[in-house]
């Protein structure tokens, strides 16, 4: 730090790019210390560079793969999986937990089934989807929409209870009815609990989806990881896995930068 | 516009089981002439808040009545603004925003809106912060906006609870003084509600006390501090000084009262 001082002695724009530098750096340290490590232990010998080819070979194989094609369809084969099981999900599962929160009676009537729902693991329901819908991409999306739809609704639920009990009082002063004090005051109110619960809906998703993928399909994510791994592909197996990686965060992003322009009254917490 | 406040024989109380209910006002009974600024103060647990909330229309009395302008009322309504201690604007609007929504809620047209939240924004002061959200405004700021709000409505009459209480005290003072100066210009019946004698004192016409167990009005008091000019230091009067200790020993002998009632009931 006393470096940074003594830079910033020299001018703004000197330690403006110190500054975005030490940023840069603080960032991406770990993550470059992280792939250096894959690099060399596969090709020092401490690890088996059968099970963990370096880095450099695993991207080699992303390259080739992204190359062919066969990158780009199984990940918009997930993608697209993910992301509409996940609109659906949301869709579905504000107006829920609004009904739920807003209303005491629907709240009490539907509890002890959400409850119910919600601490069965979605895997655990992946044959009886498969049973059901089939192995095509209705029982995927809907194992998707099973899994996300429940931190949705619980977390709206909340949102809508725990509305500040001041800023209804004072809504209800300036002579607001129920529907326009919902509209007007519960629902903005509740935005930011709202997406606590499609953030963690987000994560789900893939979650969810590449092992729905693993057990049964003929594209995707996770079936490319599960069957390089069959046919001893190795890197390719890596690959898929770091895009894999790549399309989580990218989803997360997405929420993330939606969720700062709806919630930007809050300030940067 | 401002309109005149009765309250008669109002008794509320809160169910606590099944075994009781504890009376929180019992028989409260007071008039606030139009125009007039009234102070309540009182110590904590003597029913303030209950009373404002039931004069404002967001319970209900469990009998008695209350009549803004000769009318009873009936639940909440844009004829009363509230302003509450903890300031209450909405977080995801701006401070501007936050004026506009009272005025959304009364029905006036939005381009009227936009114009009339500007005016009662410049009229506490903080024409510049009008896209400003609450987060970025102190506390002092933050209860100008809602003061303004409570205005932009032109209510008849204006609820005041504590609303000066978390504020520190050279914030607390202007706010004191910019209150008596709008309430001189506009004109509207003010119901004032405290924990500060001092606070009462200096911004009411009349000052009422409350005592609690249950909760009710003990004695009204007229103040006759000369205040011709906000400049001065009138709190240093010896009017000021002679109402402040009656006021303060009334309350204290309620409670010397109520002490000594526990100790005979013992």
């Amino acid at each position: 730090m006393s470096t940074l001082s003594v830079e910033s002695k020299r001018g703004i724009s000197a330690s403006t790019v110190w500054l975005a530098a030490w940023r840069a750096a603080r960032g991406s340290v770990a993550v470059v210390a992280f792939l250096a490590l894959w690099e060399v232990l596969p090709r020092a010998g401490w690890v088996d560079p059968v099970f963990l080819p370096p880095f450099s070979v695993v991207l080699h194989a992303l390259f080739e793969m992204a190359a062919s094609g066969e990158l780009g369809a199984n990940l918009l084969a997930s993608a697209v999986r993910a992301a509409s099981g996940f609109a659906i999900a949301v869709a579905l599962g504000v107006p829920l937990g609004l009904l739920i929160g807003w209303y005491r009676t629907v709240g009490d009537l539907l509890n002890p089934l959400l409850e119910i729902f919600r601490n069965t693991a979605p895997l655990a329901l992946l044959p009886v989807f498969v049973l059901v819908l089939g192995m095509g991409e209705t029982s995927k999306i809907s194992m998707v929409v099973y899994s996300c739809i429940w931190p949705v609704v619980l977390n709206t639920v909340s949102g809508v209870r725990n509305v500040d009990a001041l800023l209804i009082r004072s809504a209800r002063s300036m002579g607001l009815g129920p529907l326009r004090l919902f509209v007007k005051v519960v629902l903005p109110a509740s935005v930011p609990a709202v997406f606590t619960g499609i953030r963690v809906a987000g994560a789900y998703s893939i979650l969810v989806l590449i092992a729905a993928e693993m057990v049964g399909a003929k594209a995707g994510l996770g079936y490319l990881v599960n069957y390089s791994q069959y046919t001893f592909e190795i890197p390719k197996m890596y690959a898929g896995i770091v895009t894999l990686a790549a399309l989580g965060l990218a989803f997360n992003h997405a929420v993330v930068f939606v969720e700062r322009r709806l919630t930007a009254w809050q300030g940067v917490r | 516009m401002s309109a005149s406040i009765s309250v008669r024989n109002v008794v509320k109380a809160f169910h606590l089981n099944r075994r009781g209910h504890f009376v929180v006002l019992d028989d409260v009974s007071f008039d606030v002439a139009a125009g007039e600024f009234v102070a309540l103060v009182g110590p904590s647990g003597c029913g303030k808040t209950t009373l404002l909330d039931l004069i404002g229309g967001l319970t209900r009395a469990d009998r008695g009545q209350i009549l803004i302008g000769g009318r009873e009322i009936d639940g909440p309504g844009l004829d009363r603004g509230i302003v509450f201690q903890q300031y209450a604007l909405f977080p995801w609007k701006t401070a501007l925003g936050n004026i506009e929504f009272g005025l959304e809620a009364k029905g006036i047209a939005r381009r009227e809106r936009a114009e009339r939240a500007r005016r009662f924004l410049d009229l506490v002061g903080l024409g510049a912060f009008a896209d400003r959200y609450p987060h970025e405004l102190s506390g002092g700021m933050k209860q100008r906006v809602a003061i303004a709000r409570a205005l932009s409505y032109e209510p008849d009459v204006l609820l005041m609870d504590e609303p000066f209480a978390a504020l520190d005290a050279q914030t607390r003072e202007s706010l004191q003084d910019e209150l008596l100066s709008i309430w001189q210009r506009t004109g509207t019946t003010v119901v004032f509600i405290t924990h500060s004698i001092d606070e009462a004192i200096y911004l009411g016409q009349r000052v009422l006390v409350m005592a609690a167990g249950p909760g009710r009005v003990t004695h009204t008091l007229p103040v006759h501090v000369p205040r011709g000019d906000l400049s001065e230091d009138i709190r240093s009067t010896p009017e000021f000084v002679r109402l402040r200790h009656e006021i303060w020993q009334l309350i204290r002998q309620r409670r010397g009262n109520a002490q000594w009632q526990v100790a005979q009931a013992a």
